[in-house]
């Protein structure tokens, strides 16, 4: 029973952090920390990115990675049981998919005030998470 | 009248000033290639090129020898890009479905607007049949050659991945123990492919583009009639396109990719419109196509003429067994090949049996091809404004867009065929790309019937070295579709969403 946070390069990624560690208690003490690139299979791409694509991936992965690793040493620093964790794919179903994966208890995330027209496009993950989770969302503000 | 030499496509005017000089040097040289090219073999009293018979005969027996894999395969590629075996480990790299998408929006372009309207004004309504046959039997040529496409892929040092002809006749045949014919083969085919890029994927494209954009700014008489009209668009539109390939703005051509798939979405909503508004006339359309087909006595050369002039444009529309997909597709992350072939089958079906076929019903509903004077896209454009008299302008931005991604798709073919032929120089990358820049002002330069011999000789060339070597790998690809049939019976080819 552990607590997933989804976190991106914002300051409320760190609050969300810090807020899942207190949570930490209800579950078996595992936190784990995630990062989803946003990443679609239904996209159109010209033929050379595709043909540099898994370099592109494994770029991603890498930036997502000095992201997330610095948060989880920090953590397990402090004698928490921390896991890194980064995936590609639709951030609010990956975050439950993940959540389930790890039996999470918990999902938290950082509210990173996308501005109002954005939301209304695409809609934010925190509220699209809330909307399709399994387990209960915490959105730190 | 030959069956399959084809006048101008489009009507543009006779040129004159500078047009005429690119005219007058370019012509001699296009007529003594297609002639080789498009050699020809009289059979009883029916005359055609052997090149078409080539594709045809290719299409038949890949769709033999695998059973017919572009009819029971076809559930089977729709589940494959709709991501239902997508394992987690390929979650982030190239889908199916951006493969697919890479692949149609390169193949999209004119040859589903204007090279239908040039079947039907030479072979009547009956060619619209023979095309959607031949789109049919060509979906077996492209799953057989993208399988090898994927299969014999190369991932470079830098880890990119190439992919294509020039990697399956050299590597594949190597495997055979063919080594020496595979280089030879290879070498071939990327010549050709050098030649075709310049020609039918970038003059052809430049040059429909000019003569639409002529057409709906006034013909003759409007903005772009002048003599040197045809150079100043050719001059625009090739900065546009050296931003991008030699400026590396490929943001553009992101756009333009993303753009396509809307704009073919927007094409075939208005034939849609155009079918309902005359779904009376329908039956009575169907009836030509069909009676058209078989039509013994037709102007065309019978029943063979009407039938080589729809697979003719079928296959330039579709580029089934010419080699240029297997290098759009072979980006795609599998460890499977044969996947993608499956995926692979499904571009002929969207641009020929659905665009092509769209076109054609919508020039012969409503009568449009029975108009004189009226060719290539000015006869769909005809078509259009029966029922949506504005519908020329749409069709113009639509013309120069499918251009512009065409170009920009064969560039990418020909960049590669010169990084296999060079070994990946910078420099013949840089000299190759120049060269591609100049020929898209000469294509909107130089009248059409020059333009389209070349262009046509060059893109079907390209069938001769690729098809020998997919008739020697077959026995590879028959292996791989066993393996996943196999695979897919025992489950360990699982759904993931199961």
């Amino acid at each position: 029973m552990a607590v997933v946070v989804g976190v991106d390069a914002s300051e409320a990624g760190r609050r969300a952090v810090r807020f899942a560690t207190r949570l930490r208690d209800v579950g078996d003490g595992r936190v784990v920390v995630a990062h989803v690139v946003p990443w679609s299979p239904f996209t159109v791409q010209s033929a050379e990115e595709n043909e540099r694509r898994s370099l592109t991936k494994a770029h991603e992965v890498e930036m997502a990675h000095r992201l997330v690793d610095p948060l989880v040493e920090q953590l397990r620093g402090e004698g928490v049981r921390a896991e890194a964790v980064v995936r590609h794919g639709h951030p609010a179903e990956t975050l439950c998919a993940l959540a389930r994966e790890a039996g999470a208890t918990h999902l938290v995330v950082g509210r990173t005030g996308e501005s109002r027209v954005r939301s209304l496009l695409f809609g934010s993950t925190a509220s699209n998470l809330i909307q399709i989770a399994e387990v209960p969302v915490t959105v730190v503000p | 009248m030959d069956p399959y030499a084809l006048p101008a496509l489009a009507s543009a005017p006779a040129p004159s000033g500078l047009d005429a000089f690119i005219d007058d040097n370019f012509a001699g040289i296009a007529d003594r290639i297609e002639s080789v090219v498009f050699y020809e073999v009289s059979l009883g009293d029916v005359t055609f090129p052997v090149v078409v018979a080539w594709l045809l005969l290719a299409a038949v027996v890949f769709t033999l020898s695998f059973r017919f894999v572009n009819l029971r395969g076809f559930k089977h590629a729709i589940d494959l890009v709709r991501g239902k075996y997508t394992r987690p480990d390929e979650v982030g790299e190239v889908s199916h479905f951006q493969a697919l998408a890479t692949a149609v929006s390169g193949t999209v372009g004119l040859g589903n607007i204007a090279g239908v309207a040039v079947a039907i004004t030479l072979g009547g309504p009956g060619a619209t049949l023979w095309m959607i046959v031949a789109g049919l039997l060509a979906m077996s040529t492209k799953f057989t050659e993208c399988t090898l496409g994927v299969k014999y892929r190369r991932v470079n040092p830098d880890g990119t991945v190439s992919g294509g002809p020039m990697f399956y006749l050299s590597r594949g045949l190597a495997e055979r123990r063919m080594a020496g014919l595979g280089k030879v083969l290879a070498a071939v085919f990327a010549v050709f492919c050098i030649l075709g890029s310049l020609g039918g994927g970038n003059a052809f494209q430049a040059n429909q583009a000019f003569a639409q954009m002529r057409a709906v700014t006034g013909g003759e008489d409007g903005l772009l009639g002048g003599g040197a009209a045809g150079v100043l668009f050719g001059l625009l539109l090739a900065a546009v396109v050296g931003v991008v390939i030699i400026g590396g703005m490929w943001r553009i051509a992101s756009v333009t990719d993303k753009l396509v798939p809307f704009m073919a979405v927007l094409y075939v909503t208005a034939c849609v419109v155009v079918l309902l508004a005359n779904a009376s006339a329908l039956p009575e359309a169907a009836r030509l196509i069909v009676e058209g087909a078989f039509d013994t006595e037709a102007v065309a050369g019978g029943v063979v003429g009407v039938l080589i002039v729809g697979v003719q444009r079928a296959a330039f529309s579709n580029e089934a067994g010419l080699g240029s997909a297997p290098i759009a597709h072979s980006a795609v992350k599998t460890d499977r090949p044969v996947t993608e072939g499956y995926v692979a089958l499904l571009e002929p079906f969207i641009d020929t049996v659905v665009i092509c076929t769209m076109t054609a019903l919508t020039i012969v509903v409503t009568g449009a091809y029975t108009q004189q004077g009226e060719e290539g896209v000015q006869l769909t454009s005809t078509a259009f404004e029966t029922v949506l008299p504005w519908f020329d302008n749409v069709l113009a931005l639509a013309v120069v867009l499918f251009a512009f991604s065409t170009q920009l798709a064969w560039s990418y073919y020909g960049a590669k065929a010169t990084a296999y032929l060079s070994g990946e120089s910078r420099v013949a990358d840089t000299v190759y790309k120049v060269v591609f820049l100049a020929f898209v002002v000469i294509g909107a330069a130089a009248s059409l019937g020059p333009i389209i011999a070349f262009s046509d000789s060059m893109i079907f060339a390209m069938s001769i070295p690729n098809l020998i070597g997919v008739y020697l790998l077959m026995g590879v690809v028959r292996r791989e579709l066993r393996e996943h049939e196999e695979g897919l019976r025992t489950g360990e080819v699982a759904r993931v969403d199961a």
